[in-house]
């Protein structure tokens, strides 16, 4: 039941988000900057919290799953820290994805060639 | 000329053909049900091995970053794309594939103007943005709870 | 003798008495493929990065058309080449070891239209006796300058062209012995701005610019279509063919048989998924060279007006909103002998 909800959920975000692409010709760097704001106000709201908790890897694998786990890190930390929280849950929950990306990304610099297309 | 530039782009519009919606549509909803699917596939498999949920899907992030990574070294990710748009776009794959697909393209520019720099070109407006959004929610939550509406 | 407003017709038409091109493997694998002088099978040039291997890609062209006119460097006076990367990268290496007195041309994928209008006229004012024009382009340094890095996962709109990685260069002179064919005349294009903002979009941002070459060329030399044996842009494809058609029939003008485009025959877009079609400098530059100019050689086709169109797209003016003005520069060339 898991991978069937991952699956059609996971599929739904995308299919939409194709048919904002295909009409409205937004290039794909602002439909991921979209996608992470969308993404943390539904989390402010209370809305993708529990969706994700229902949808598993449908709702945490798109990058609106991003956007909300910078708002829970933000709402976590406020709660220790106060108003310096605020600066700190951001980059502290989106921290093994970022640094995931860039440290990986950075020695498939170093092991990649650029190729052409085809 | 004697056509207006308002007539012209809406006789453009007439003229160009658009991509089939349909078998689009149905594509990117595929191979983004998959992407998920290997994720939650991953995340159980942490979670069977006795991990917390928040630290599986973490691994679960990272295995999918670091597959999109290898897969766009190989230019196999790009195909998926082509095939998939939103579909691959829209997971935390397409992310991964914005970062290194820069970084690998701008090596011969150099470690700091090249890789350092042109890594951020598509993943830097995902991240400030992110986090620029994310600190504005906190502030007004925190400003709700200060007048103790929150 | 100057005509019109934008034309001029020599009385001594300068002679093209050498061409060369060398293209990439797709272009190799395309319609035009066995045309080519050359097709390289390395994108990369044997270089060891995409704007070098364009560098080399100019050099191995232009010296490739000096080889087959059987001269040497020194005998061309002047080099009226370009590309289209920032500052003219691939040409300003690519020519270094040429030691030919040059003039970098930017006239985006219009730039063979702008060094053949220059070095026509330079030959013909009897101010070179033997000139070369040369515009190459490089898909992935295109790609890289202009949309995303390569590996970049993104799908292209139908609308959308492909560059072409390929050179073409050609030796202007007055040996009409030696000749492949003739410039009779020559219309330069000015700026058209329709107001396209869509960078993938580029036949639609061009089309109004060749038309406007075109009706201008039969305006300054009081002809019609039926001049011409073939009317061929550079790189409008499909959509721009489609809008250039229109606006000619609604000035009473059928091109529907005449016209065909260098991108639109580089490539087949059935099975090469090039889309609208081929586009840059090279296309229509190896196309000229490798399909155009031997028809016009051995008289299939006696005169054609050869119109390289360019969209001048700059990532600055886009980002801060501009629209993508136009540009395209006639060439008539004919067949020795007419």
């Amino acid at each position: 039941m898991d991978y069937v909800k991952a699956f059609v959920v996971g599929g739904l975000i995308c299919a939409l988000i194709q048919i904002l692409m295909d009409n409205t010709k937004l290039m794909p760097g602002r439909i991921m900057v979209l996608l992470v704001v969308t993404g943390s106000i539904l989390g402010a709201i209370g809305i993708y919290q529990p969706f994700s908790d229902w949808a598993g890897a449908g709702a945490t694998v798109p990058l609106l799953g991003f956007g909300n786990s910078l708002w829970k890190g933000v709402w976590k930390s406020m709660g220790e820290d106060g108003f310096l929280g605020i600066f700190k849950g951001g980059f502290t929950a989106s921290a093994v994805g970022i640094s995931g990306a860039l440290i990986f990304g950075y020695l498939g610099s170093v092991i990649f060639k650029p190729k052409m297309k085809s | 000329m004697e056509i207006n530039k308002k007539a012209y782009e809406a006789y453009v519009k007439e003229v160009t053909p658009v991509n089939k919606k349909w078998p689009n549509i149905v594509k990117a909803f595929l191979v983004g049900g998959i992407i998920c699917t290997i994720g939650q596939f991953s995340t159980n498999m942490f979670m069977n091995g006795g991990l917390e949920k928040e630290a599986a899907s973490a691994w679960t992030t990272l295995i999918l970053i670091a597959s999109s990574v290898i897969l766009t070294g190989l230019n196999i990710y790009p195909k998926i794309v082509k095939f998939g748009g939103a579909g691959a776009l829209v997971p935390i794959t397409g992310f991964a594939n914005s970062v290194v697909a820069p970084a690998v393209e701008f090596k011969s520019e150099g470690q700091i103007f090249g890789i350092g720099c042109k890594i951020f070109t598509i993943a830097g407006p995902v991240i400030l943005y992110g986090i620029l959004s994310s600190w504005i929610l906190g502030v007004i939550a925190y400003v709700l709870k200060a007048f103790g509406i929150l | 003798m100057q005509l019109g407003k934008a034309s001029i017709k020599f009385e001594e038409p300068p002679i093209i008495e050498s061409m060369a091109s060398i293209v990439g493997k797709k272009e190799g694998e395309g319609p035009l493929g066995k045309l080519f002088d050359m097709v390289e099978q390395d994108d990369m040039f044997g270089a060891d990065t995409w704007e070098k291997a364009e560098s080399a890609l100019q050099k191995q062209t232009a010296d490739l058309a000096i080889e087959k006119r059987d001269i040497r460097r020194k005998d061309i006076r002047y080099l009226f080449a370009g590309d289209l990367l920032g500052q003219l990268i691939a040409t300003s290496f690519g020519t270094v070891d040429l030691e030919i007195p040059l003039f970098g041309l930017f006239g985006a994928c219009s730039t063979m239209g702008e060094a053949l209008n220059l070095g026509a006229m330079a030959v013909a004012g009897g101010f070179a006796d033997k000139v070369m024009a040369m515009a190459s382009s490089h898909f992935a340094t295109a790609e890289k300058q202009f949309r995303f890095p390569l590996s970049y996962g993104n799908q292209r709109p139908f609308s959308s062209s492909w560059t072409v990685t390929g050179c073409g260069s050609v030796i202007l002179g007055k040996n009409k012995n030696e000749g492949i064919a003739a410039i009779s005349g020559i219309t330069t294009g000015r700026m058209v701005d329709m107001g396209i903002k869509d960078s993938m979009n580029m036949g639609a941002a061009m089309a109004p610019s060749a038309f406007h070459t075109i009706q201008q060329n039969f305006e300054d030399f009081n002809v019609d279509e039926s001049y011409y044996d073939k009317i061929i842009t550079g790189d409008l494809g499909s959509v721009g063919r489609t809008i250039l058609l229109d606006f000619m029939k609604n000035k009473g003008h059928n091109l529907e048989s005449v016209h065909t485009d260098c991108g639109i025959e580089i490539f087949d877009s059935e099975t090469q998924d090039t889309h609208n079609g081929g586009s840059g400098c090279g296309c229509a530059a190896s196309t000229l060279c490798s399909y155009i100019l031997p028809k016009v050689h051995s008289g299939e086709w006696k005169r054609v007006l050869f119109v390289p169109t360019g969209a001048l797209l700059s990532t600055v003016s886009f980002n801060e909103g501009e629209s993508i003005p136009g540009i395209a520069h006639g060439v008539v060339i004919e067949h020795i002998g007419n």
